[in-house]
């Protein structure tokens, strides 16, 4: 029992108050501490990816109490391989939140983005029901100060949706835990699983509702349609680089649904299908909706929030097929599209900062125009799904994945049809912004920015450019994410036997389970 | 008892549902709190309803009552109460911020300005 399975969630649990309580007013310290103490938790995370490789599942026993009575902390391949996940797109995301400036334009963005990542990294741990809804709280309430961060009316606004609708998926996660319990008697995931595998036919209609209402709780988290209605507003009015963390957040979601869907009620002992019957038509519409809505929108923000949905119904497509190979093609397609929507919503932030606002319509040339759009290209090629890039790749594997469904041609057709259309808007977005604007002729040049020390209150809602210390570093942070992009298409022979082996693991939960409720050593 | 517990729950979920579907962040944060008690009387009654029994074992083996969703409730209890803070803020913030207490989105989330994008176009 390595202790340094609990360390992702020890580790911001205690960089986050330090900062509040030590370096309240020295942003430098503070912008040092929170890099260097997410740094350290992608290399732990880089270990515990190695200590999950060889096939095990670790269990770390809180107070060494015996499993179904204490709570368990779970490491196995999947756990460890969103850890690491959410390390790299943390670190870089926050390097551009740095060098962009806007960790300045309110108080306690470090802070705050510490404890997100410990909800975060929780809940991909925790191997005990309520704790993930603990968690999920954690991560939430987290959320809301970021997302609110620099202020301004209609974020505030946006925030209040984000919250109300947030609440209760909270309430309904709590009736589904409850049912659950009321079905079970325990809310250990592993003494769950056993539970349910030994309940009568019979008696699963209580056990039935518990799991659906679950699916929902997580289908609210991962903006599933028709549950999606807050991620757009949410997320084109966060703060760029928060929106790119949030990347990760509805991975949460699909997280959830993988780890229950496989571990507690596998598919074809009692649910018999009916989640499967609501996940795929849900994720064809998430798909369809989407990648229309990039086509439909007249706003930067929400073109980026679009395609993230449109990367959840990818997704879920995968995630519904319950067998192995569409759980491959879901943890393939989960890496890239995380690392693609981060990189996407960091690149729109970027064009916010030098025009001054996101709606997608013809402006004046704005300084930095080819660097922009180069960034910008390499990203749209891997959100839309296009050779060379990972996007590519991810889309071939859950087609294949789902070549053996029933619905196989519904769900070929939803696919490439709303890949034409994502090309052909995120073509069409990039070609307004960075091409024609040479039609309106040169930029006026800029007046040069008034030399201020450090703001340190909210002030307009985007970013100007002579505010931002260190660009270099904000164009960096995409590069770096960019570059995670290709090289997850270069190693995509790896990768896609990593996320097999995953997969293997994930619907073999016999070895999870034995490893929480029999291998107890140190307990009596 | 069952009837009453599980009516009172059925009630303040109903008028909690409602509530949340209204306009105005004040109704919605009510809605948002009816909610939550419903929720806490429900996980309490997950443990089955026993009165007057201690919620630990005893070595007569008695009857006793679920201690756990005794835990949970007060848990529940404690962040939602933290959430429903944090709710009422926010909802302040942005009445003062946009000058009325809707829950929806304007038009201009949407669109762009209709004047400057005549100026950009020119």
């Amino acid at each position: 029992m390595s202790h340094l399975i609990i360390a992702p969630v020890i580790l911001p649990a205690v960089i986050g108050p330090l900062i509040i309580l030590w370096m309240r007013n020295d942003l430098m310290l503070q912008r040092v501490f929170s890099i260097a103490g997410t740094a350290l938790l992608a290399g732990v995370a880089i270990y515990l990816n190695a200590l999950a490789m060889g096939g095990d599942v670790h269990v770390y026993r809180l107070g060494n109490w015996a499993a179904p009575f204490g709570i368990v902390l779970m490491l196995d391949r999947l756990s460890a391989l969103m850890l690491l996940l959410t390390a790299v797109l943390a670190l870089a995301v926050q390097l551009y939140a740095v060098g962009s400036g806007w960790d300045r334009k309110g108080r306690h963005f470090h802070a705050l983005w510490q404890f997100q990542l410990m909800g975060i990294c929780g809940a991909f741990l925790t191997g005990d029901a309520f704790n993930l809804f603990v968690f999920f709280e954690v991560l939430l309430i987290a959320s809301y100060g970021l997302m609110i961060h620099g202020g301004g009316g209609m974020r505030l606004r946006a925030g209040v949706q984000y919250i109300a609708y947030n609440l209760a998926g909270s309430t309904l996660f709590l009736a589904a835990l409850g049912v659950l319990y009321s079905v079970t008697g325990t809310l250990n995931m592993a003494d769950m699983a056993l539970r349910v595998a030994a309940m009568p036919a019979e008696d699963t209609a209580l056990l039935r509702t518990g799991a659906v209402l679950l699916m929902l709780v997580f289908a609210v988290k991962a903006a599933l349609v028709p549950l999606h209605f807050w991620l757009p507003s949410t997320y084109a009015n966060a703060p760029g680089p928060v929106a790119a963390l949030f990347a990760i957040m509805t991975k949460v979601g699909v997280y959830g649904i993988i780890r229950f869907f496989t571990l507690v009620f596998p598919q074809d002992a009692v649910i018999e299908g009916v989640v499967a019957d609501l996940l795929l038509p849900a994720a064809l519409f998430t798909l369809a909706i989407g990648q229309i809505g990039i086509l439909g929108t007249r706003h930067l923000g929400r073109l980026a929030a679009f395609a993230a949905i449109g990367s959840i119904g990818t997704l879920m497509i995968a995630v519904a097929q319950f067998n192995p190979q569409g759980t491959a093609a879901a943890v393939y397609y989960m890496i890239h599209s995380t690392l693609a929507a981060g990189a996407l919503f960091l690149i729109m932030d970027m064009i916010g900062a030098r025009r001054g606002d996101l709606w997608l319509r013809l402006e004046q040339v704005m300084p930095g125009n080819g660097l922009v759009a180069a960034l910008y290209f390499i990203a749209a090629i891997a959100v839309a799904g296009m050779p060379p890039l990972s996007g590519f790749i991810g889309k071939l594997l859950v087609m294949q994945a789902t070549r053996p469904a029933p619905g196989m041609v519904w769900i070929w057709a939803t696919i490439l049809i709303t890949s034409l259309i994502a090309i052909y808007a995120l073509a069409r977005a990039g070609s307004i912004v960075f091409w024609k604007s040479y039609e309106l002729g040169p930029a006026p040049v800029p007046a040069p920015p008034a030399a201020t020390g450090p703001k340190l209150e909210p002030d307009e809602p985007i970013q100007d450019l002579g505010d931002a210390p260190a660009n270099w570093l904000a164009v960096a942070s995409v590069l770096l994410l960019l570059s995670g992009i290709v090289a997850l298409t270069a190693l995509a022979g790896p990768a896609l036997r990593l996320a097999e082996a995953t997969a293997a693991q994930l619907h073999n939960p016999d070895a999870y389970v034995s490893s929480v409720l029999e291998a107890q050593e140190g307990t009596k | 008892m069952e009837l009453l517990l599980s009516g009172a729950i059925g009630m303040l979920t109903a008028a909690g549902v409602y509530l949340i579907l209204r306009l105005r962040t004040f109704a919605v944060v009510l809605g948002m709190t009816m909610l939550s008690y419903a929720i806490n009387l429900f996980l309490f009654a997950t443990g089955r309803l026993v009165v007057n029994a201690p919620p630990i074992l005893n070595e007569a083996g008695g009857p006793y009552t679920d201690p756990l969703p005794q835990a949970l409730v007060l848990t529940a209890i404690v962040i939602s109460f933290g959430m429903t803070a944090v709710v009422v803020m926010m909802a302040l913030g942005a009445f003062l911020e946009g000058g009325d207490d809707r829950v929806d989105m304007p038009r201009a989330d949407r669109l762009p300005p209709a004047p400057q994008s005549q100026d950009g176009d020119v």
